[in-house]
């Protein structure tokens, strides 16, 4: 009772209710119910040209024209875009830099490379994460753990990816001319960022659920759709069985990158399961271009779901539209290497559930 | 339970190929046709010209400068940025004429340009085209060396 | 009129072989989930093959640049050059025969690489 597990400036240990205890009520083996939920109290979102001239590109908050943003390099572009992200959500909750205890972001390229290298200037601890294109929603799931236990107050959770590094590191060079199968998907040029506080008025994170890493045997290294769609529907439905929900309970059920087809792919899956989604069910891949764009089935990538979210779908839900947002984002963590040994595609998904 | 697994695989794996959309067959196959077909005329057209222009030159040597000529001109398609958009259009069309060599040599050492001179363009070179270069070797040499041993026919 | 009409056939049959070559690599994509960089090596393959049967200077005739300028041709000339060799310099020819064959593109595709390189950067699509 009397033993202390961790001092110091950040923790708040004075409140001594929240470390003695059955403080952390568990819904479930992979679902924790917030006691305190964290509220996002800050947001941003930055997009390249394409996104910008897709059907929601009226809500991102900052369309850059130029993909290059002036850089050298790709590389340097995706680490500017997450800069401008971080930077622009704190502004955007009336925190300073200082206030934010923590950062917590992924990228998809090797090594984290975009995430570290903006953390080293940003003056704040870090935390690096990589789930591939889940990566936003282990962020939000584990900060607001953090949060709510008490160890933090502020947080910062933030993820790119930007379609030329992408592509150079899973697939061919830029100007390589290749077709890609109708099934394939096109890799988000965006960033997100959200700042989680556990005081203040906004969208709360009221529960997560923490994804399995799941294998259907899918080896087509460019039908990321069909090779997600079984870790969104083993995360959905442990939620609903864990919170005790039904599909219909949510205003909106959103996956991250799952396209047009892993989408579809979902639905039957879940039907199977006994559950039907409806029209309250949507993806972000499937949502961010337009049809005439041809990218395919629609979008992928860290930055995908982490813009839209941080800008569509929270303008809504403090809009009043939507009440319970169910957010999934699903991750493929496999590495072109061992595509080529002949390895399957692992994937994940996490889940958080927002409220206003 | 190893087995169970693998069974479920199997008919997901099978569910998926039912449900994902085909390229558009006949529209695909047409498109190939005719940006193959084409790329080869054009090879022929400059074949031919340059015969006209050097009419000393052997078959041999017209070969050789025509496939020079293509080969440029897919380099310098590819540098200006429409080769891909060929591409994507003609798929085989594109990448099995000698043209679809030279863009895949192009656009890795434009692609690697960031990492330097050196250890990007000069050793991501062959990225993509090395598989056929070295295939290309070893297997002529294979051939080379069969004849030599059992004979012309 | 009959060069006019020979040289119009040429130009047909040339567009036609050529395009029959690769709509056959378009199938394979199709049909099978085979990459483009294994594609390649195979028709590569199968020009070594026809010039090592002895058939490919007979397709030629016929087809012209309809089968030259498709990887088909690239293999034959390597293939050609390799045999070549072996014949007049020996055993060691083999080895080197390919590459003096294909040198002239192989080179021109190395520099010209190089040059545009110098010159361009890649486009975010």
């Amino acid at each position: 009772m009397s033993v202390t597990l961790h001092t110091g400036e950040n923790c708040h240990l004075t409140n001594s209710n929240v470390i003695s205890g059955p403080a952390i009520r568990r819904a479930g083996r992979q679902t924790v119910v917030f006691e305190r939920p964290p509220v996002i109290v800050g947001r941003m979102s930055v997009v390249g040209d394409k996104e910008g001239k897709g059907p929601l590109g009226k809500y991102f908050r900052k369309v850059e024209k130029d993909v290059k943003l002036g850089e050298k390099t790709f590389e340097k572009a995706e680490m500017r875009m997450l800069e401008t992200a971080i930077e622009g959500a704190i502004l955007d909750s009336g925190l300073s830099m200082r206030d934010v205890q923590m950062l917590i972001s992924g990228d998809l390229l090797n090594q984290l490379t975009s995430s570290s290298y903006v953390a080293r200037s940003l003056n704040m601890p870090h935390l690096g994460l990589y789930s591939a294109c889940s990566t936003m929603t282990e962020s939000l799931a584990l900060a607001s753990c953090m949060i709510n236990a008490g160890y933090f107050d502020t947080i910062a959770c933030a993820t790119v990816s930007h379609f030329a590094t992408a592509e150079r590191q899973y697939r061919f060079p830029l100007e390589y001319g290749c077709q890609r199968p109708p099934y394939a998907q096109w890799t988000v040029t965006g960033a997100g960022c959200s700042v989680l506080s556990d005081r203040g008025e906004g969208v709360r994170i009221t529960a997560a659920t923490f994804g399995k890493v799941i294998d259907f045997g899918t080896t087509d290294l460019n039908n990321m759709g069909a090779a997600m769609a079984p870790a969104a529907l083993n995360t959905l439905t442990v939620m609903l069985e864990e919170t005790d929900t039904k599909p219909e309970d949510y205003d909106l059920i959103l996956t991250g990158d799952l396209g047009k087809l892993g989408s579809d792919i979902l639905r039957d899956l879940m039907t199977e399961q006994g559950y039907f989604l409806g029209s309250n069910y949507i993806d972000c891949g499937n949502m961010i271009y337009a049809v005439d764009q041809n990218c395919y089935q629609g979008g992928s990538g860290a930055g995908c779901s982490a813009s839209i979210v941080n800008s569509f779908v929270i303008d809504k839900m403090l809009a009043g539209q939507y009440h319970k947002v169910a957010y999934l984002a699903t991750g493929a963590l496999m590495s072109p290497q061992s595509c080529y040994q002949g390895e399957s595609i692992p994937c994940i998904s996490h889940a958080v559930i927002m409220e206003v | 339970m190893n087995n169970i697994i693998a069974e479920r695989n199997k008919r997901y794996n099978k569910y998926v190929d039912s449900v994902s959309p085909k390229s558009g067959t006949a529209k695909s196959l047409w498109n190939s046709f005719w940006v193959g077909g084409l790329t080869c005329m054009i090879g022929q057209a400059i074949f031919d010209l340059y015969g006209l222009a050097f009419p000393n030159l052997t078959e041999q040597m017209l070969g050789n400068i025509t496939s020079m000529t293509i080969v440029t001109i897919a380099i310098l398609f590819t540098g200006l940025g429409f080769y891909d958009v060929i591409g994507r259009k003609g798929g085989a069309g594109s990448f099995l004429p000698i043209t679809g060599f030279a863009n895949a040599m192009s656009s890795a050492s434009m692609e690697f340009k960031t990492e330097g001179l050196i250890f990007g363009t000069s050793t991501k070179l062959f990225t993509v085209v090395g598989p056929v270069v070295v295939n290309g070797i070893v297997w002529s040499t294979v051939a080379g060396l069969i004849r030599l041993l059992f004979g012309g026919f | 009129m009959s060069v006019v009409f020979s040289y119009l056939l040429t130009y047909l049959i040339v567009f036609g072989v050529g395009g029959f070559v690769c709509s056959l690599g378009q199938t394979l994509i199709i049909k099978t989930k085979l990459t483009p960089a294994r594609i390649l090596v195979i028709f590569l393959i199968l020009g070594i093959i026809l010039e090592g049967l002895g058939v490919y200077k007979y397709i030629f005739e016929f087809a012209k640049s309809g089968i030259s300028v498709p990887i088909v041709g690239f293999g034959a000339s390597l293939a050609r050059g390799s045999i070549q060799m072996a014949k007049s310099v020996g055993f060691i020819g083999a080895f080197a025969g390919g590459l003096i064959q294909t040198a002239y593109g192989v080179g021109v595709a190395v520099v010209a690489s190089y040059l545009v390189t110098l010159i361009f950067s890649p486009r975010s699509k």
